[in-house]
């Protein structure tokens, strides 16, 4: 009784939204994205809470490939757009605020002191999804060696061309539109060979996310870092990110976000932690629409932002207590892993 | 929804490149265009992170504070002087007469360059206490620290200020390099950073054609700035109906007294002042500090009055009071003058382009603040780009542009408006305005911590 009414109204709310103008997006996918999926992701998420308590684990498996293909179309029509600051990448622009230092100071943290002026020379960083590059860009500028890679082809074009008048940045910046899996499994040119894996506002747009912590765990170095930022899976986080967000505010682009596929951080922590990550540090962030900027809070219940280390060695099945629960699912993992 | 399987990978591979090869994808050509034509129009032109259009007190300020920020180390800097290198092997003994009064923030910025110790080596006078005094009555107000102990200030050459940088400018010759002589005819500004195949640098052409681009033009070339005019920036000014007659006198009292005039009075009377000879503008300046005749029986009445008043409200404030100076002699040949008036820059930034100093902001020497301004611009930009290098932003993004100008007017615009209302409280002798005026400079003058809070704000 109670998912209906609240249904009839975000029915009522979106009708309303979706007759006024919209720049940019055509307005009929908008319509039927924002209807069907706000009024479905609604009535699943009151029948997940009413059978598993709040804390429900569903990870997504649907297939083997991380890219969902209606997420790389919704991309392609925005490809041009990257890099208008005050246009609907307004709040990516303003996130590089909080996530280039979170990315620069924990890795400045693992590896020690680099030279000033190019405090990350030396480190591989792999940008997963990145776009038009504006992630990738400032880590460049840092010094780093920074792939960037993304299966929208334009979005590749569009950071290529941005990035290529910049002599600072063509030396140690490249770009290729593949996906990670494709990077993972190459021949082995892709295996162990990055210090840091970065992928920011990427995981709620994936269709597998066990596959892509394989990826990541793949094309680490032992010890090497992984970034992840992306939206949490909460009644708040869908008021905000979706509703406001999406809706009322425009701050983001109609129909980016499925409520279905955000990730708690305890979710995300457990599945990194049986992949052979440790998680060092996870932070919420918080998004102020009146000044455009984001800080750094306490809760995690709308954005937040995770640190993960590749554990260095692979668990030793004969030193580990058999009696210890944990070990044995380590263990049982391991195997499924290797085998 | 999707019809992918497990095997199909590869498939889906196919497919993706299916859907991107039909799209029209316009970047892949302009990438393609660019790559065949911009490559050998962009490769001549060399490409700066900073260049500063200026090499005034406050340009060469600017270009130490870059060089020497470990932040922006391997960052290519430029310096654009038009005129010649100011090189001062040994300190001249006649003074300058244009001097500056430098505040105890800007004294700060000079030693963090380290040109403050060259400064002290060659000529500078540290000042505890400042008066004011009115023509129109016996109202004065006082400016000192406590005791007498503490600069307050320091009298600079400018010419010592410029050669103390350039000195110091030597030292970071590898991180920043200087071009003297060199007049800049044209800027181009970059279009908006939409437009792919358009080059997104600020052009600087020079008088002997060479065009050098940057990521962040920093305009200080003075009150006429041609990097404000070019941008269109809109600026409020007025002239002021006054021109400064600068002198360097000597006192009577002791030997070592040498000071430094800024007259500030109409343009008539100061072309008069200037055609004078020595000893009648010795005369003239000793009956400015010392006459009557514009002091009023009503004015007096008034003052003493209030005085009075003052007096039984705070006993104890108000410190010693000294007499204006007796002037012996002037300074040979020292005698110039130059008009005065207000500009104020409406912005300070644009995308790619800061103003710094005078160029942004212009005042009346009365309060000796305009260089402070200057230094002050200097220091807070510095620090702003500094931050902005450390987290990877391009030097000429707007974010960061936008927080020194937000800054900075809010600090620049109270000081310029309060001195321009001293200005102009000032330039009458009408009663009731000189009556006004010795009631606030008594009131204040009783205040401590008013004044503790004016040489505080001045101070930075």
């Amino acid at each position: 009784m109670y998912s209906k009414k609240f249904g009839r109204l975000i029915l009522g709310f979106c009708t309303r939204c979706s007759t006024s103008v919209v720049n940019g997006t055509p307005t009929s996918t908008r319509t039927t994205v924002s209807w069907t999926s706000v009024c479905k992701h609604h009535t699943q998420f009151l029948e997940h809470r009413s059978q598993m308590g709040f804390a429900h684990v569903r990870i997504r498996s649907a297939s083997k490939t991380t890219v969902d293909p209606n997420e790389v179309k919704r991309f392609q029509l925005l490809a041009n757009k990257w890099w208008n600051e005050q246009g609907n990448f307004a709040a990516l622009h303003s996130m590089n605020d909080l996530r280039v230092p979170f990315i620069r100071d924990n890795l400045l943290n693992a590896h020690g002191g680099r030279r000033p002026g190019k405090p990350l020379a030396g480190l591989r960083i792999l940008d997963v999804g990145c776009g038009g590059g504006l992630l990738t860009e400032p880590l460049g500028r840092l010094g780093a060696d920074v792939l960037g890679i993304d299966p929208v082809a334009d979005s590749i074009g569009t950071a290529e061309v941005h990035a290529w008048h910049d002599p600072d940045l063509r030396g140690n910046v490249r770009y290729r539109a593949i996906t990670l899996e494709e990077l993972s499994e190459k021949g082995g040119q892709g295996a162990g060979q990055f210090d840091a894996v970065v992928a920011s506002e990427v995981v709620e747009h994936l269709a597998d996310l066990e596959t892509f912590t394989l990826c990541c765990n793949q094309v680490l170095k032992p010890g090497g870092s992984l970034f992840i930022t992306t939206v949490n899976k909460t009644q708040l986080s869908y008021a905000l990110a979706i509703v406001a967000a999406e809706e009322v505010l425009r701050i983001v682009p109609s129909g980016t976000h499925d409520w279905d596929k955000f990730v708690s951080p305890m979710e995300l922590e457990r599945l990194l932690e049986s992949n052979g990550f440790h998680v060092e540090s996870i932070r919420g962030m918080l998004y102020n629409p009146l000044s455009g900027a984001w800080s750094w809070t306490e809760s995690t219940s709308i954005n937040y932002a995770l640190h993960a280390v590749k554990l260095e060695e692979e668990p030793n099945l004969d030193e580990d207590d058999p009696e210890d629960p944990t070990v044995i699912v380590a263990q049982a993992k391991a195997r499924r892993w290797y085998n | 929804m999707h019809s992918l399987t497990k095997t199909a990978l590869s498939f889906n591979g196919i497919g993706r490149r299916c859907v991107a090869l039909n799209r029209f994808s316009e970047t892949r050509i302009i990438c393609r265009g660019l790559t065949c034509t911009a490559e050998h129009g962009e490769h001549e032109h060399e490409l700066y992170d900073v260049i500063i259009s200026g090499g005034g007190m406050v340009g060469t300020a600017m270009a130490c504070s870059l060089g020497l920020d470990p932040n922006l180390e391997g960052k290519k800097i430029l310096l654009l002087e038009a005129g010649n290198k100011k090189v001062m092997d040994k300190v001249p003994d006649a003074y300058s007469t244009r001097v500056s009064s430098i505040s105890p923030g800007s004294a700060t910025l000079l030693s963090g360059v380290g040109a403050w110790d060259h400064i002290m080596n060659m000529r500078c006078k540290p000042y505890q206490k400042m008066q004011v005094w009115d023509a129109c009555s016996d109202a004065l107000i006082t400016f000192d620290k406590e005791n007498l102990q503490d600069e307050m200030a320091y009298i600079v050459e400018n010419n010592i200020i410029v050669a103390a940088l350039t000195k110091q400018l030597e030292n970071l010759s590898d991180q920043v390099r200087v071009q003297y002589k060199s007049k800049v005819v044209k800027y181009t500004w970059p279009k908006s950073h939409q437009v792919a195949d358009a080059i997104p640098w600020v052009q600087v052409t020079l008088a002997n054609g060479q065009i050098l681009q940057t990521k962040l033009l920093i305009g200080a070339d003075g009150p006429n700035s041609m990097v404000r005019r070019e941008a269109g920036i809109p600026t409020v000014t007025w002239n002021y109906d006054q021109s400064a007659v600068v002198a360097v006198l000597h006192l009577s009292e002791l030997s070592d007294t040498e000071s430094s005039l800024v007259w500030s009075t109409s343009h008539r009377h100061a072309e008069e002042l200037l055609q004078l000879d020595e000893e009648s503008f010795v005369d003239s300046i000793n009956t400015a500090f010392w006459s009557n005749e514009n002091h009023s029986e009503l004015v007096e009445t008034a003052g003493s009055l209030f005085r009075t008043a003052l007096s039984v409200l705070m006993p104890s404030a108000g410190s010693a009071r000294q007499l204006p100076p007796s002037v012996a002699g002037i300074g040979p040949k020292s005698r110039i003058m130059f008009p005065l008036g207000m500009g104020h820059a409406s912005e300070y930034i644009r995308h790619r382009v800061a103003l710094i100093g005078d160029a942004a902001h212009r005042v009346h020497p009365l309060a000796g603040q305009g260089a402070n301004l200057g230094f002050g611009d200097v220091a807070c930009l510095t620090q702003l780009l500094s931050q902005a290098a450390f987290n990877g932003k391009d030097l000429g993004a707007m974010q960061h542009l936008l927080e020194y100008e937000t800054e900075r007017q809010r600090h620049n615009l109270p000081m310029m408006a309060a001195i321009d209302l001293m200005k102009r409280l000032y330039s009458t002798n009408a009663a009731p305005m000189v009556v006004l005026r010795t009631f606030g400079l008594q009131a204040t003058n009783t205040l401590p911590a008013m004044k503790a809070q004016i040489m505080a704000f001045a101070s930075k």
